[in-house]
């Protein structure tokens, strides 16, 4: 090699690796916080830091976030580490060394085991809605309400009336010859409407008879798929339009989604004698470094302003009925006069046996 | 003594990097598997080798894994063929678009697939919906650019002098093949069909949207056990068997590379390759060419694996929420989404993703390189040798992990002071380059292990310093192969979602990660942006690796 080689070579060697740097400190200085984050949870005690964990669906209008800051002086960072079967047991793996202060986004299917495993502490808020209370996971106050809503089997109208054929408006239906084949709903065990399903079948047809149903259903056609998107996407022939089955498991709210742009009916409407009511709660971790805040946050939560942001940015309903619903659920997003419920304590004792049981009558 | 010195530093860097960020988050949480009580107890493992769904899920592993990686291989090496040893008009642009899939989140390919082979979809046909068959195919759209890219990477650069000799005595082009080229590329194919093995056999989102309740895979079931179930003892015997496969696999690639391995005659130019020949003249009429059957082959793959999926993105990227076509899901990349279904714009999480791209992929090409020159000695010693062989399987491992394990890893141990790292934002760059180091490994491991010891020998003998040998002889090869390199873990960073959607935070999400969330959302608007964000990811991804491609051959007409 010439020594002209030698000197080209350190010359891009030298411009790469100045450029490497160049770029990692653009980036690296261009994060707002990058590097101070890095002190975390330790640091809640000092600069009013408030450390919120969160399922990864939680999203509040920023403005609300901001004027919370503005009136209490914390500062809000949030952690979103996962569904809401996966924030609860990340909350019991890290009791040690807790993720945050307070959390928010464990619905009622994965309560009970949170309050077992004695992750939170408890807090009866003042602002807690008497419409509200009804929702309780159970006496001690561990966790509050902070929304709801049902997860219910929704239909294609279009599909229907094309058809000739009369919409299905119970679960017994749905095992009828008429609907076979038309069904698509998702895994309890890898999606959490899937998991409400589930248990809105238990409550509908009790802890002995909800095996007997789901053989029906598979003898008459139900297709499982893993998670919501792909089957409301791929398979639903609603929304999107493409798939061949007019029934889709999903949530009361969906439809107001489907109202087509400009106003009009929706294209899909829920069946509201099949749902699941899912309730999600706040709750202060115990062991947490900010415990005032914590309560203050979850005061938050259930202010008027924050319950009526909640439709919009969470496809939740408020628990505060006195709050006004937005304009499109009023009509197309009603909630179900009688949703099937099932005890979180119950459903925490037999949550595993009832998807293995479950997976044993589908797939076998 | 300094030279030993270089040598310790470069040893203990990547191990350093790879004990805190990998080795000690999985340890404690699998540890944590193994513990009840502050006792060992390990009757879990008794526990999951009875039932029987175990077995299923190891030999459904298995067979997925080994199916994929030979698929993989066989359809990739005609690809490395036709667009690394072939000229053509648009070869630039056809190797860019082949490591598109390579990048893509698994819930939009899921879904893509899907959409084609579900009932009423276009190749509903087929029947192949939630079959064995359709994941089979997704793990080859997923990594058919591996061994394309690695194994071409390799061709380009063997000296063709050989294969013409062995031709010029009279051998047919097969048997030139088969005796000269295909001995001198294994090592890089024994790479190649690794890291195929391990990305096939830890695959888990598109297995899961593909396969369905009927197959799940080691690496599905570690997820449900701990996410959904949180049974850590199950999960930790899982991964544990997890690693056992990997080790294996690993051990028998490494074992038949070495076998194979020997100094090349490799050029430091990329060698552009003769013209593609597609029809031959010979009497009066026209016969297919010598290059017909791999560049069919290729054409099959890249229009039907590759380009259908992908196409049916595009489509439906076009598709306007009112039910026309036209712009309008792209102009919404600069929303917040229906109904505010992000934080940030998909912009913004587009910028988010580059930076984060450009923090991993300077680690990662800095760990990696240090790991590849290291391997690429061989000491006299046995044992030494041995070390460096265990110290380059060691860092193909974070290949073979379950993501959620190290996640999980991850909380329970980078959780106090002095590394309380769990919401910062380092965290995801970090995550991803464990996932990239093995990735620049690979790529530039090969090239250097073909470098004639004896040459470096000679620069040794005339006093050049280390410094100066391992600038004079190993760095215009490794300058080369790093261009490839920095492409790959830049396009790793890019696409990764098991490990960020853990770890990123909420205000500063990913553009994978505001898919994901767009796509698991009612309304027709965010559905359309979903597939305009993957098409953005897409064409990003195609962009890089262009670039570095481009960076290489500029290089090499310098030279």
């Amino acid at each position: 090699m010439t020594s002209t080689t030698r000197r080209r070579l350190a010359r891009t060697t030298a411009a790469t690796a100045a450029a490497a740097l160049a770029l990692a400190g653009c980036s690296l200085g261009g994060g707002d916080d990058g590097g101070a984050a890095a002190d975390g949870t330790g640091s809640s005690t000092g600069g009013g830091r408030l450390t919120v964990v969160t399922h990864d669906s939680f999203h509040l209008s920023q403005d609300l976030l901001d004027q919370f800051e503005a009136d209490t002086g914390y500062q809000l960072e949030m952690v979103a580490p996962g569904d809401g079967g996966a924030l609860v047991n990340q909350l019991i793996l890290t009791a040690d060394s807790p993720l945050g202060d307070v959390v928010y986004g464990i619905d009622n299917s994965f309560a009970a085991r949170a309050i077992d495993a004695g992750v939170l502490e408890p807090y009866t808020s003042e602002k807690l809605p008497a419409s509200a209370e009804q929702y309780a996971a159970d006496d001690s106050g561990s966790l509050t309400p902070v929304d709801m809503g049902d997860v219910c089997l929704n239909v294609d109208h279009r599909w229907f009336a094309e058809k000739g054929v009369p919409e299905p408006t119970t679960l017994e239906d749905l095992t009828e010859p008429a609907y076979k084949d038309l069904l698509v709903v998702t895994n309890p065990a890898t999606s959490s409407p899937g998991l409400s399903f589930l248990l809105a079948t238990v409550g509908a047809f009790g802890e002995d008879g909800w095996q007997q149903y789901w053989k029906d259903l598979k003898a008459n056609g139900v297709k499982v798929v893993e998670g919501w998107s792909d089957a409301y996407y791929v398979d639903f022939s609603g929304s999107e339009g493409a798939g061949p089955r007019p029934i889709v498991l999903s949530y009361a709210s969906s439809p107001a989604a489907e109202v087509p742009e400009g106003g009009g009916e929706p294209r899909t409407g829920a069946m509201l004698d099949t749902c699941f009511r899912q309730v999600e709660y706040a709750g202060v971790i115990a062991g947490g470094q900010n415990e005032a805040g914590a309560h203050a946050f979850i005061d938050f939560l259930l202010s008027p302003e924050v319950q009526a942001d909640i439709p919009g940015q969470m496809y939740m309903y408020p628990v505060d009925d006195t709050v006004e619903l937005p304009a499109a659920w009023a009509e197309h997003a009603p909630l179900a006069e009688h949703p099937f419920t099932v005890d979180p304590a119950t459903i925490n004792a037999h949550r595993e046996d009832w998807i293995a049981t479950w997976s044993d009558i589908v797939t076998g | 003594m300094v030279r030993r010195l270089g040598w310790a530093l470069a040893t203990a860097v990547p191990l350093v990097f790879l004990g805190v960020f990998f080795a000690w988050p999985v340890l404690a949480i699998v540890g944590r598997g193994f513990v009840s009580d502050g006792a060992l107890d390990l009757s879990a493992f008794a526990d999951v080798f009875t039932r029987s769904r175990t077995w299923r899920i190891v030999g459904l592993t298995l067979a997925q894994a080994s199916l994929g990686t030979a698929l993989s291989v066989l359809l990739g090496l005609p690809g490395a063929y036709v667009l690394y040893r072939c000229r053509f008009r648009g070869r630039a642009l056809v190797r860019a678009f082949v490591t598109v899939p390579f990048v893509l989140p698994s819930v939009v390919v899921g879904v893509a697939f899907r959409a084609l082979l579900a009932e009423g979809g276009p190749l509903g046909f087929l029947g192949l919906d939630g079959t064995f068959a359709a994941i089979v195919a997704a793990l080859v759209f997923f990594n058919y650019a591996l061994v394309v890219r690695i194994v071409g990477g390799m061709w380009q650069r063997l000296d063709p002098r050989a294969e013409e000799a062995a031709r010029a005595l009279g051998a047919s082009p097969a048997r030139a093949f088969r005796t000269v080229t295909l001995p001198a590329l294994a090592p890089a194919i024994a790479s190649a069909a690794s890291m195929v093995f391990l990305f096939c056999a830890t695959a888990f989102g598109v297995v899961l949207v593909l396969g369905g309740i009927r197959f799940g895979t080691i690496e599905t079931e570690i997820w449900i056990q701990t996410t959904q179930f949180l049974d850590l003892r199950a999960a930790a015997v899982l991964s544990v068997v997890q690693l056992v496969v990997v080790a294996a696999a690993l051990a028998l690639a490494g074992r038949s590379r070495r076998r194979q391995e020997r100094a090349l005659r490799l050029r430091t130019d990329a060698d552009t390759g003769h013209r593609l020949t597609l029809v031959a003249r010979r009497g009066g009429g026209l016969r297919p060419g010598p290059d017909a059957l791999p560049a069919a082959l290729t054409a099959a793959v890249v229009v039907g694996l590759l380009g259908l999926p992908l196409a049916g993105l595009v489509v439906r990227s076009f598709r306007t929420p009112d039910g026309g076509w036209g712009l309008a899901n792209y102009v919404n990349l600069g929303t917040t989404g229906g109904d505010n279904a992000l934080t940030v714009t998909v912009w913004e999480a587009t910028e988010n993703s580059l930076r984060t791209a450009v923090d991993a992929t300077v680690m990662a090409v800095v760990v990696g390189t240090l790991v590849a020159l290291v391997v690429s000695r061989r000491p006299r010693r046995r044992a030494a040798r041995r070390a460096v062989n265990l110290f380059d399987a060691l860092f193909m491992l974070p290949l073979g992990v379950s993501a959620v394990t190290v996640g999980f890893g991850f909380l329970i141990t980078l959780n106090r002071p002095p590394l309380d790292l769990r919401t910062s934002a380092v965290l995801v760059p970090i995550a991803q380059a464990v996932v990239a180091v093995p990735m620049v490994v690979r790529t530039v491991l090969p090239v250097l292990r073909a470098i004639d010891p004896r040459l470096r020998e000679a620069a040794a003998t005339l006093r050049a310093s280390p410094g100066r040998v391992l600038a004079t002889v190993d760095g215009p090869f490794l300058v080369r192969a790093l261009g490839l390199a920095i492409g790959f873990a830049f396009a790793v960073s890019l696409g990764e979602f098991g490990a960020t959607s853990f770890l990123a935070r909420p205000d500063r999400p990913t553009l994978p990660v505001v898919i994901f969330r767009l796509i698991g959302r009612p309304g027709a608007e965010n559905y359309g942006m979903a597939m305009a964000a993957a098409v953005l990811l897409a064409v990003l991804t195609a962009t890089v690796m262009g670039v570095a491609e481009r960076l290489r051959t500029k290089e090499a007409t310098e030279w």
